[in-house]
């Protein structure tokens, strides 16, 4: 086709989506200018203007057009404009200059957006329900779901029932049963409940700006958390922050620090990890390195035994489900609770396990959920010293010689030396049983026949919440001697035989793996290509321009305040890609670049999620930060140590896709294999956003824009649903269903592969000698040492009883031989602690997902198992025992104070048998902070525990976080405060 | 006979997950439904709420949950003080309290035996679940307690009353205070994890000098001579015997083992479940 005749043809189609569609017209109103396409050496061209919503064209050059977009050549031109359009053939010319644009970035953003919006303005979302009422479905942390909307409010919001248009489910048969999971989704309490989040009393309304902040004089750092906050426009709001931004980058790379949560709001787009990520690399910022808080003990631990490092140091999990529920003779949920936060689609496979008769043992010091669900016999081990019982639990085996003898031998190394640790034979000390219970408080009779009856039958070792890993004991300073334990009991039963392996049937559902859709931490539509897994498929698949920051420094995240306060903080990496990736320290600051002029916080809070919160309190109120602008949904306690508040809008407010717990490829690989169905959900825009509030793509778009950046950030005027479309052309669904039919009624099930096509089982292939045969694309084909799929990924390839590659670092707390090391907080130890008599776990959240789903008008607020309304105010609850309350005067429901050098925070107490004496639990995260007083040195009435724990590392060469066995005290609150915060000791 | 609404609960399976209170909260809040409900207040209402147990004592502790709600009852105490036709029995079972016409009436709440009547105080209206009736009439074929609960602890059945007598029967399903005679139309199945007590303990032997978890020793419980449980300790050396009544008074309990070993001793069973902790042969 010819040039002259596209670029006609595109006026015409313009003409008529104005008249087909009255809110295409309602756009073109909205800006007059004349825009040009030409080629580059004017040879030949069209200009279209708007005016008053009014379209003429011309043919040939323009005198003086707004905007222009040129090409080098017709053919090229043609090609970029044919549709129907193919993405790398669009990026090919921007990225090598074969299309060009000039004039005012921001009209360019919105004169490509307007051209795109004549494909999308038509499309239909959601299903007509009748009276009024639409169903869409959005996605969230707690799951997919249904969302009913009736004169543009939410009503309700409910888990997804599938209907016989969908995707059958798979059945699995075991021992005479089959077992089919229920044709719907679960849904966790922080999906259910986000309505009431939505119409919140703490949404922020409008940008505010800290009423005595001036950004030209007065900034009045010192009382950041203190004074109140005054609406102001967008643009004025804006205007600030990149102020600030010019300002800061005048000062050399790396000025900015973009400041995240783990964990967003769901979605490909929105998530931190994709449109701030392309913003942050676009804008060249010093970034927050993670750690990997929820698997310390196995990143830093487990992961020297055996490899795995792309799951963190967690084992394979692949048909497990199938395995346990057909072999499996008795359950082990060692630290295991995976009836909380990540819902409950692996409640009905145990509910199977127990009609099958699957005996179930819980060792935890709290009688956590699943237990309770469950029951079987319940352990309650002293916090911090389960790796002394799982010794002795070796003892027995070794001197009873009731291990895989064979499996030891074969595929393992190291043996011999552990043997003689274990009998005493190199130190003098038997891991016996009585050994055990000097420490543990578990009576070696319990140990023995412990040992006995996981020998004599095929166990599964659930360890961690997901049962291959994650929080619980592995958080904690003790965090990776007991994950290395766990990795150790299941090779000296061989893992991998027929009904002996890890897991605790949350995760390794019968799923298709093969099936693409990107996870959230493939980078969307970030275009970073080193810091997400978006290099693996998503860049090819989803073809989009990469994007690569400039700087090299990065702000370990445990030690943000020290970066500020002191201008150093150094960490080590979770590079997951290989073993000796953890060993690389990296920091702040590097050479030739900035200190931090200004912190851009994006969601979250920092003062109930970190650990030793009233550090942050100092760094916010230091002139060492000059600027602070918090994007965020809802008030929350780090919000208003800001000085300006973006106000963004949650998923309902804008479009976005996402599938299931999928995280990707690496780091979680195969999330979603905790679900008995892979759901893709359209996150449709179900509302328009609330107060004044924007998606957080289409803030950082505003800013973008003001930096002649828009163009580059949006892609040529991509908007969220031409992403959405986007995402669906680049996976697989597209193979399967059209867009129209996704995006109307907004999720797809993926079907589940044959059983003769199922993934084998994890760690089957190893331990029958096999070449690995599970679907995992690691480990990476240079970490074999011998034949590329032989082995594990260690430098022996066998399972190393002794972790060879942990000679590569010294660091005491981590010996090659995970001897047993009492390194937790003891009073008996460390005499300065002795008044400080009860340890406190922070165990993940229940209801809420961190603090998604906590406060914040939240309906979780009135679970009387998660927070207590005294005299109008929701206090947390803290879990003590009976001794501990009946000591100190406390009945449930009472308020108390817990306490040490740290911090000092008011909750409310629930006193029971499920938690031994001298052990109080109360959950990780608050999004709520309410100092009784002066903010960073006074009691906290909000709930963030984590104030009380210490700020170091689990070991010393590491960056991990070590809660779950802080001393502390507890009182009745009085209701005055006199705490004071003591340096740290 | 016409088809009326009955509910089942299963007190076994509740994992206090909590999401039928958050469902009914969804649905409430900031929603009108004129002649069904008006919007729940925001604070405070637990129109489906969750009652805990807790039996025993370390290591055998259990913690129960059991949800409870508006029954729905056939001989409804609220309905006896509601005035001017407040409250309404539907044709289906289900118990309507009108928004309008109860304005006022501070008696239902007080009349509910099982507190499943909350009184809000900015409508100065009393509200209870009101069984998803406004779905159930829009074509829904089960309340949202039910869609959303993810351990199945809800059967809602709409059957005629001989059947539902039958299922009762059948499955052994008690309703709450029976005493009271109200004739809920919610039943509850494994109602004794809440209610009744149990007798628990750890039988050790001593096998040559070394403390030993006692496995497979019988434990009889007798009541004034006659066997009212048994049990068999398990590897851990551990029993429990199961739905004793509380406040049932005296028990005599015996353990014996194959190789001998013998132990017995008087329990009272009061208010609360016994772990009578480690018992040596």
């Amino acid at each position: 086709m010819k040039f002259s005749i596209i670029l006609w043809g595109l006026v015409q189609a313009l003409r008529l989506a104005t008249r087909i569609y009255p809110k295409y017209a309602e756009r073109v109103k909205e800006k007059n200018l004349v825009a040009q396409f030409k080629l580059k050496d004017n040879s030949a061209g069209r200009w279209i203007q708007f005016k008053d919503g009014k379209i003429k064209s011309g043919n040939g050059i323009h005198e003086n057009p707004d905007l222009s977009i040129f090409f080098q050549n017709k053919a090229i031109a043609v090609e970029f404009l044919t549709p129907p359009f193919d993405q790398l053939t669009r990026i090919d010319a921007a990225k090598n200059f074969k299309v060009g644009m000039s004039g005012s970035d921001a009209l360019i953003v919105w004169f490509t957006s307007t051209l795109t919006y004549m494909t999308t303005v038509g499309w239909k979302s959601g299903t007509d329900m009748g009276d009024g009422v639409t169903r869409y479905t959005n996605g969230t942390n707690g799951g997919p779901i249904f969302v009913y909307v009736k004169d543009g409010k939410i009503i309700r919001i409910t888990p997804m029932e599938f209907d016989d248009d969908d995707a059958e489910s798979w059945t699995i048969e075991a021992r005479g049963k089959k077992f089919t999971p229920p044709r719907k989704t679960t849904l966790a309490a922080h999906g259910l409940a986000l309505k009431s989040m939505v119409y919140s009393e703490d949404r922020i309304m409008s940008p505010m700006k800290r009423v005595d902040f001036d950004v030209d004089g007065e900034r009045n750092i010192q009382n950041r958390g203190k004074s109140e906050f005054v609406p102001i426009s967008w643009d004025e709001a804006l205007d600030i922050v990149v102020k600030e931004i010019r300002r800061s980058k005048a000062k050399g790379r790396g000025a900015i620090f973009a400041n995240t949560g783990s964990h967003h709001q769901w979605g490909n787009f929105g998530h931190y990890l994709s449109a701030f990520g392309r913003f942050t690399n676009l804008l060249g910022c010093t970034k927050m390195m993670g750690s990997p808080d929820s698997w310390e003990g196995w990143f830093w631990g487990a992961m020297h035994h055996w490899g795995n490092s792309m799951r963190l140091g967690t084992p394979e999990f692949y048909g497990t489900v199938e395995d346990c529920l057909k072999e499996t003779e008795m359950m082990v949920f060692w630290s295991s609770d995976p009836d909380k936060t990540y819902g409950y689609e692996g409640t009905i496979r145990r509910a199977w396990a127990k009609e099958l008769g699957i005996k179930m043992v819980h060792i935890d010091p709290y009688l956590n959920h699943t237990a309770a669900l469950m029951g079987g016999k319940w352990f309650a081990p002293k916090p911090g010293t389960d790796a002394a019982f799982a010794q002795a639990l070796c003892h027995v085996w070794i001197t009873e010689e009731t291990y895989d003898k064979e499996f030891v031998e074969k595929r393992t190394q190291g043996f011999e030396e552990w043997k003689d640790y274990i009998l005493g034979t190199t130190d003098g000390s038997a891991k016996s049983p009585e050994w055990q219970e000097a420490e543990t408080g578990i009576p070696a009779r319990d140990v023995r026949a412990l040992a006995r009856e996981w020998s004599r039958k095929k166990t599964y070792l659930g360890a961690g919440s997901w049962g291959c890993g994650l929080g619980g004991a592995g958080r904690g300073p003790m965090g990776a001697q007991w994950a290395r334990m766990m990795a150790i009991l299941g090779a000296m039963q061989g893992y991998g035989r027929p009904g002996v392996n890890f897991g605790n049937l949350q995760f390794g559902a019968p799923l298709d793996f093969s099936f693409y859709f990107p996870g959230y931490a493939e980078g969307g539509m970030s275009g970073e290509l080193t810091q997400s897994a978006n290099a693996a498929n998503n860049y090819q698949r989803m073809p989009h321009v990469v994007t690569m920051s400039t700087v090299r420094q990065a702000i370990p995240r445990k030690f943000i305040p020290e970066a500020i306060l002191e201008g150093r903080a150094f960490g080590h990496l979770t590079d997951v890609s290989t073993v000796q990736g953890q060993f690389m320290k990296v920091g702040y600051p590097a050479p030739g670049h900035a200190k931090i002029e200004m912190m851009y916080k994006y969601g979250s809070s920092s003062m109930g999620t970190q650990m030793d919160s009233n550090r942050y309190v100092e760094m916010y109120q230091s002139e060492k930060l000059p600027f602070v602008v918090n994007q965020s949904i809802w008030w929350e306690g780090e919000t208003k140590f800001a000085d300006i508040v973006l106000p963004a809008c949650t998923v309902f407010e804008h479009d976005d896709i996402g599938e299931w717990y999928n995280v990707g490829a690496g780091y979680v690989h195969h999330m979603y294999s905790m679900n008995n169905h892979r759901v893709i959900s359209m996150q449709h825009k179900c509302i328009d956003p609330v107060g004044e509030s924007k998606s957080d793509h289409d803030i950082l778009l505003e800013i973008m824009k003001r930096l002649d950046m828009g163009a580059m950030y949006s892609e040529g005027g991509n908007t969220e649903i031409d992403w959405c479309k986007r995402a669906f052309d680049s996976s697989d669904m597209s193979k399967h269903t059209t867009w129209k039919k996704f995006l109307k009624k907004g999720y797809y099930v993926v079907p589940p592969v044959s059983e003769g096509t199922r993934a084998p089982t994890g760690n089957r292939w190893f331990y029958e000698g096999r070449k690995k045969d599970t679907p995992e694309p690691y480990p990476l084909p240079a970490d074999y040492t011998g034949n590329f799929g032989e082995g594990l990924q260690t430098p022996s390839g066998k399972f190393e009883f002794i972790a060879t590659t942990l000679n590569n670092i010294d660091d005491s707390g981590r010996p090659p031989l995970n001897k047993y090391m009492p390194t937790y907080e003891d009073p008996e130890r460390d005499p300065h602690l002795a008044d400080f008599t009860l340890q406190l776990l922070t165990p993940h959240t229940r209801y809420p997902f961190h603090i998604m789903g906590d406060e914040k008008g939240c309906t979780i607020r009135d679970i009387k198992d998660h927070r207590v309304r005294v005299d109008g105010h929701e206090y947390l609850v803290a879990t003590i025992s009976g001794q501990d309350a009946r000591d100190r005067g406390i009945k449930s429901d009472d308020l108390i104070r817990l306490w040490n050098h740290r911090g000092s925070v008011v909750c409310a107490a629930y006193v029971t048998d499920r938690v031994q004496p001298g052990v109080v639990s109360a959950p990780t995260a608050s999004a709520e902070y309410r100092p009784a007083g002066e903010p960073g040195n006074s009691t906290d009435l909000g709930g963030c525990v984590n104030m009380l724990n210490s700020s170091e590392n689990m070991t010393e060469h590491t960056h991990s976080i070590k809660p779950n066995t802080t001393l502390i005290q507890m009182e009745i609150w009085t209701g005055v405060d006199t705490w004071q915060r003591a340096e740290a000791v | 006979m016409s088809k009326k609404w009955n509910l089942i609960v299963d007190v076994a399976r509740c994992d206090n997950c909590r999401n039928c209170f958050l469902a009914t909260k969804d649905e409430h809040i900031g929603n009108e439904f004129p002649g069904y409900a008006a919007a729940q207040q925001e604070k405070d209402h637990s129109w489906v709420d969750i009652h805990r147990k807790e039996r025993g004592s370390y290591p055998i502790v259990e913690a129960n949950f059991m949800p409870v709600m508006c029954n729905h009852c056939d001989d409804a105490p609220c309905m006896k003080v509601a005035k001017d036709g407040a409250i309404t029995k539907r044709a289906d079972g289900i118990v309507i309290i009108d928004p309008e016409k109860s304005k006022g009436q501070k008696a239902i709440v007080d009349a509910c035996p099982y507190g499943a009547v909350y009184w809000n105080e900015e409508k100065q209206i009393p509200q209870a679940w009101i069984f998803d009736a406004h779905l159930l009439d829009g074509g829904w074929t089960k309340p949202r307690v039910q869609q959303s609960c993810p351990t199945d602890v809800f059967r809602a059945l709409k059957i005629d009353d001989g059947e539902m007598q039958r299922i009762k029967e059948e499955e052994g399903l008690d309703v709450l205070l029976p005493e009271q005679a109200t004739k809920p139309r919610v039943y509850y199945k494994n109602l004794h994890l809440m209610t009744d007590c149990f007798v628990s303990g750890s039988v050790i032997v001593d096998v040559d000098g070394v403390e030993e978890c006692a496995e497979d020793a019988d434990v009889i419980l007798k009541q004034n001579g006659s066997e009212v449980g048994r049990a068999t300790t398990d590897v851990f050396g551990e029993f429990k015997i199961d739905q004793l009544a509380p406040q049932s008074g005296s028990y005599e309990l015996q353990i014996s083992s194959d190789s001998g070993g013998k132990f017995s001793t008087d329990v009272t069973i009061a208010d609360e479940s016994l772990y009578l902790g480690e018992i040596r042969f």
